[in-house]
């Protein structure tokens, strides 16, 4: 990566990674990015980990239905926000070194371990990668936990988390909405809701909704696709064709 | 390898400012970290303990105050692992980090920082009340008060003005929060929860993360263009 002047450098960081629109990428042929939106929530009894699902090259989607939440081990996984390849080679190397860890402890690694590798890789080659990550996982020590590894490899333990560039769209919201002690049920209702809304709003993320639900019990994957996410402020219900609204007779044409 | 690697920082504390009073010295910070304008995180330590004698303040990048943490902890159980009845006091901590920073700025690879260290320990004339600063390009000093980004322009003066040598714990508060205040009103980045912490002969204390009330009741504020009529 080119270097930049220590003063400018601070600025060009925050607009160029919130997603913001790059010069640089013609539109099909850019790096492969997630632009993304991803969540993850700690629950009583476990964490859900959400994401959307659009893999894109400037400005063509070139994956609709990524999977962005990656299996770390049995008990852990990661979301993945930033480039596609450098989250793709964190995750295969962290889940290597996990394995040889779990053979050699006899037990399933921590969720803190696993953050931490990411954490260890991240920091060390920050000027090389463009990774956000959210990790979440349970273990039989310190229940469910959520680790926010951003760029730059800081580590930090939230009862959420969100990351991305459609998580721009989030804060307010979780603000205002995010309650500590949630059913597994209303967690994940939650971060349904949450990733639909900022899909709704950031060019750079959608498709499906993808969600994993980490607990005691183990691990629950689920598929919310995209024609049945809930719609929001000047959303419109799908139709097959117009023929059929016309059909129905019930449209208020618009006549001049 | 690239002879200049510079790497922008992302997430970033903010100001930390922090005097000597009588008992020891005091510090203080907002709990907040930013990314880019985005006030992303909003419950951070960015006060800790050093070994038993000091405080370490960080501003600036936090996962390189997270491995600067890393580094102490490795200095401070390597210094206890000696088990010879001494314990590195601030000054010494001081120094090490000096040394680190400017290191790392020869390489053109520095830790995006601004330290403060903080502490108190017994000398030759008896307790020795200790405050200095380091920075990403090794820049250091020692003073009766310092601070880190913002402060610097904001808090400093404040307490040029007012600083004194003999405060007592109750006065020191006092003018930590008026100068936290200040940058509470002028500096972008901050946000209102704070955490102050003391470190005294007896040892060191963070307090708990608390928020000031804001003073926006003046009648200039309600009506900016009243005694100016087409003002902007």
């Amino acid at each position: 990566r080119k270097p930049l002047s220590p003063v400018s450098a601070a600025m060009d960081a925050a607009s160029s990674l919130m997603g913001g629109p790059s010069s640089a990428d013609a539109p099909t042929d850019g790096e492969h990015r997630m632009g993304t939106t991803i969540v993850g929530v700690c629950y009583a009894g476990g964490v859900v980990l959400a994401a959307d699902s659009r893999t894109s090259t400037g400005m063509y989607v070139a994956n609709r239905a990524s999977d962005k939440i990656s299996q770390l081990t049995d008990n852990v996984y990661v979301c993945r926000s930033g480039s596609a390849a450098d989250t793709q080679v964190i995750s295969d190397y962290v889940r290597y070194f996990l394995h040889q860890h779990t053979i050699q402890l006899g037990q399933p690694a921590t969720v803190k371990v696993a953050s931490n590798l990411v954490r260890l890789l991240a920091y060390q080659n920050k000027s090389m990668l463009q990774a956000g990550m959210i990790v979440g996982g349970w273990d039989k020590y310190e229940g469910g936990q959520i680790y926010s590894v951003p760029l730059g490899g800081t580590i930090l333990r939230q009862p959420f988390a969100i990351g991305g560039s459609g998580s721009s769209y989030l804060y307010g919201l979780m603000d205002h909405e995010w309650k500590e002690g949630m059913t597994q049920e209303e967690a994940e209702k939650f971060v349904v809701k949450v990733v639909s809304l900022a899909i709704a709003r950031d060019g750079a993320s959608g498709g499906v909704v993808r969600t994993v639900t980490i607990n005691e019990e183990g691990v629950k994957r689920s598929f919310h696709p995209g024609d049945k996410l809930p719609l929001w402020h000047e959303e419109m219900e799908p139709q097959n064709s117009l023929l059929d609204i016309l059909a129905a007779g019930s449209s208020d044409a618009m006549v001049q | 390898m690239p002879y200049y690697i510079i790497r922008n920082p992302y997430v970033t504390g903010n100001s930390v400012i922090a005097m000597k009073y009588k008992d020891g010295v005091i510090m203080a910070c907002d709990t907040g970290a930013s990314y880019g304008s985005t006030l992303r995180y909003k419950s951070v330590e960015r006060i800790k303990e050093v070994g038993k004698h000091s405080l370490i303040g960080g501003s600036g990048e936090f996962s390189d105050f997270q491995e600067i943490l890393r580094y102490l902890d490795e200095l401070t159980l390597n210094d206890h692992m000696w088990d010879d009845g001494n314990s590195l006091g601030p000054k010494e901590i001081h120094a090490y980090l000096t040394r680190v920073m400017y290191n790392r700025r020869n390489k053109f690879d520095p830790l995006w920082n601004s330290l403060v260290l903080g502490g108190v320990k017994k000398g030759p004339k008896g307790d020795e009340k200790y405050l200095g600063m380091v920075n990403m390009i090794g820049t250091h000093f020692e003073e009766n008060h310092i601070a880190t980004g913002f402060g610097n322009h904001m808090a400093i003066p404040i307490l040029r003005g007012e600083w004194r040598e003999d405060m007592t714990f109750e006065e020191a508060v006092k003018l930590i929060e008026k100068c936290l205040l200040v940058l509470l009103y002028r500096d972008r980045s901050s946000i209102n929860k704070f955490q102050i912490a003391k470190i005294t002969t007896e040892g060191s204390t963070i307090y708990p993360p608390y928020a000031l009330k804001t003073n926006w009741g003046f009648a200039a504020f309600e009506n900016p263009s009243k005694g100016a009529v087409g003002t902007w």
